[in-house]
């Protein structure tokens, strides 16, 4: 298939795999940032082909998984408000909350849609004049434009009965705070892809220059994550560490201009709450204040109760890079895809899903 | 545990497994149903064994690219029929209706049975007919259930899959449940993808036709080739090895699959099978299917084998290998 298989070649795999266990002498450690990458890496059996001097660890890079639940309850409250359509994309509704899930707020009768686009979420507000439609955003700065956009669209045809519960978090940010916890040593970045194509490479240069950390954009197919842990492997023997691009096809250094300004325009940088590691300066993105008619925390009272966290839930851990799924007493025990306790079992992109799915520690 | 039920529940995957198990089988459970085969297969002591299975149809919309609810409910009916080996003969047909469908689109889902009906050769022969108000039914649901004679002779079922197996698919995955998807509220996408909607049983009768050893048979509907094949590992205490590469998958469906996050190998089929066949015949069989209309892709995907009982693993074409999951919770797009 044309864009697909070019990306899949197992010969061309070969080459790259050989071509990595010539080069890697030293032990290194490799976080791919990016659930999808996590995915890909799991999908492919990437683990079992490289040598043992590499280590790769997940990171936070699952917008669902990182929500935090005062954040998740908070949707779950607005979705139990009378004539409210709660609009979702569609992992977030089987999240776990504190005391509920979006999930099961809909089988008790709480009017809970998923949609692929925000726009789908405009065009459900146009539909219920007389209910409110709040979205909840959630996701990295790959869905912020969209977003905003959504925000725009809303404004431009006075859509009054439109909101979002503005959850967007930033990859930057979040990076440099995991890197000054200073729990996990790394030795290179696989870095977003996706997040990439919006906010471009420039972003990441203070891991190279600060951390001395070996930074590579990757796309998501097997050769581009192949070729991505190539290039990290010999910025690490080299001890040269820059920021550098696997994914030419998707991604220029300067990012997406058009979507940087429209996502500028509607939202501003604000603390945002991470499971795992609570709330980080400037890591997330608030609506401005000439928009905040949309926002549905400015516009709807809801009292969420205390939140709680699950009992012996490593979600947060794991998000940090510091623990795997298989150090969790939960793991496929109580913690199961049909009954998920934490957020990194419910995500398509979470890594305790992506061990769950696709194998045992070594993948295979 | 939840307190109520959710739309996943619904989604053949684990916990429909679960719902069954735990609300069903525990309270009703007797040695025929226990099975968990498409079809319930019964003695009943003249000599002969009858097939007997039972399915409804909620699908939205009605019609779809390549079939609608009709020719469905009559083929996911023949089909559970015919994966239990048996001829099937005669159907049932109970509609409820809600109020205010327009006659001629239930005249098009009449017309679409009959023909269905003719093209397998059963007849309907009883029915029923309920119409609710309006939002307590969407459009349609039909209920068929139908009967069968299994010829001599033959013993299929999802618990005699043996080491040494081949396992044969009979064409591209993944076709019904995109098609489906293409036409959803917000989330049409314009493809010339349609479903593969198809009675089965005279694909299965020139099957046994060519051989009799014959292990299993199933039709990988909602949860796809994964569900099922987790479904036949654990039924006969097996592990299954496939191959990839060898799995057909149109084009249409892998750039869907792409583009929404999803695997073709947990989108549902319905005018395909899976069987699992002694070593042997296996080549025979599948040159046999080739000639018949529904089976022109068939081609074997895969063996059975001792190891990891109870669990799929697929090589991938890097020469890796991953466990194959059963589905679990509802197939929703990803968001990044």
């Amino acid at each position: 298939m044309k864009f697909i298989d070019e990306y899949r070649q197992p010969e061309l795999a070969k080459k790259l795999v050989d071509r990595i266990h010539l080069r890697s002498k030293k032990p290194v450690r490799l976080m791919e940032f990016c659930g999808g990458h996590t995915v890909s890496i799991f999908k492919y059996g990437i683990r079992q082909l490289l040598p043992d001097t590499i280590e790769m660890l997940s990171g936070p890079g699952c917008p669902v998984c990182v929500t935090a639940n005062a954040d998740l309850d908070k949707a779950i409250a607005l979705a139990q408000l009378p004539d409210v359509i709660i609009i979702s994309f569609g992992d977030m509704i089987r999240v776990p909350g504190s005391y509920s899930s979006l999930q099961k707020a809909k089988a008790e009768g709480c009017d809970v849609r998923v949609v692929y686009s925000v726009l789908d979420a405009i065009q459900i507000a146009r539909e219920n004049p007389d209910k409110s439609v709040i979205f909840i955003g959630i996701g990295f700065e790959t869905t912020a434009p969209t977003i905003a956009a959504g925000v725009l669209q809303a404004e431009q045809e006075k859509i009054d009965n439109f909101y979002i519960l503005p959850l967007h978090k930033l990859c930057p940010p979040i990076m440099k705070s995991i890197l000054d916890l200073g729990e996990v040593r790394l030795n290179g970045i696989v870095c977003p892809g996706h997040v990439s194509t919006i906010i471009g490479s420039y972003p990441y240069r203070f891991l190279a220059e600060d951390y001395d950390i070996a930074c590579v954009v990757s796309g998501f197919e097997p050769l581009d994550i192949l070729l991505c842990i190539e290039m990290l492997v010999e910025q690490i023997e080299n001890e040269d560490y820059k920021v550098e691009i696997a994914y030419r096809r998707g991604v220029k250094p300067e990012g997406n201009p058009q979507a940087i300004s429209l996502m500028e325009n509607v939202f501003e940088v604000g603390n945002a709450d991470w499971r795992g590691i609570g709330v980080v300066t400037e890591s997330g993105l608030k609506l401005k204040d000439k928009y905040e008619k949309y926002d549905a925390e400015k516009n709807f009272e809801i009292n969420p109760g205390p939140v709680r966290e699950a009992k012996g839930c490593l979600c947060g851990s794991i998000l940090r890079g510091v623990s795997i799924p298989l150090d969790c007493t939960l793991f496929r025990r109580t913690c199961t895809p049909e009954h998920p306790v934490g957020p990194c079992m419910v995500s398509s992109e979470g890594t305790c899903a992506t061990y769950y799915h696709y194998g045992d520690d070594d993948g295979g | 545990m939840e307190d109520r039920i959710l739309l996943a529940h619904g989604s053949g995957g684990k916990l429909s497994h679960e719902l069954i198990q735990k609300s069903f089988v525990s309270a009703l459970g007797n040695p025929v149903l226990d099975r968990l085969d498409d079809s319930a297969v019964l003695e009943p002591g003249s000599g002969g064994r009858l097939a007997f299975t039972t399915d409804s149809y909620v699908v939205s919309p009605i019609f779809f690219p390549g079939g609608d609810i009709g020719r469905l409910a009559v083929c996911g009916t023949v089909n559970d029929l015919s994966m239990s080996g048996a001829t099937p003969l005669y159907l049932s047909l109970s509609f409820i209706i809600e109020e205010g469908l327009l006659f001629n689109e239930l005249e098009k889902v009449v017309d679409s049975i009959r023909k269905t009906a003719d093209e397998a050769g059963i007849q309907i022969v009883t029915g029923d007919t309920k119409v609710v108000n309006q939002g307590d039914a969407d459009k349609l649901f039909i209920n068929t259930s139908g009967v069968g004679i299994i010829p001599e002779g033959i013993d299929i079922s999802g618990a005699n899959a043996r080491p040494g197996d081949r396992i044969i698919v009979s064409g591209a995955l993944g076709d019904h449940g995109i098609a489906i998807m293409s036409q959803r509220e917000g989330l049409s996408f314009s493809t010339t993808l349609k479903s593969d909607c198809a009675p089965l049983n005279h694909l299965v009768a020139d099957m046994l036709d060519e051989s009799r050893l014959i292990n299993c048979l199933r039709d990988p509907t909602r949860g796809g080739l994964a569900t099922t094949l987790n479904e036949i590992a654990k039924q006969s205490g097996v592990g299954i090895k496939l191959e990839e590469k060898n799995i057909p998958v149109r084009d249409e469906v892998r750039g869907a699959c792409e583009l929404l996050g999803l695997d073709p190998l947990y989108i549902a089929n319905e005018g395909k099978l899976i069987a699992i066949v002694e070593e042997n015949t296996s080549e025979g069989i599948v040159n046999r299917m080739k000639k018949n209309i529904y089976g022109k892709e068939a081609v074997i995907i895969g063996r059975v084998c001792s190891e990891h009982p109870g669990r799929v693993v697929i090589k991938t074409p890097f020469g890796s290998s991953r466990i194959l999951d059963m589905l679990s919770g509802e197939l929703l797009p990803r968001i990044c």
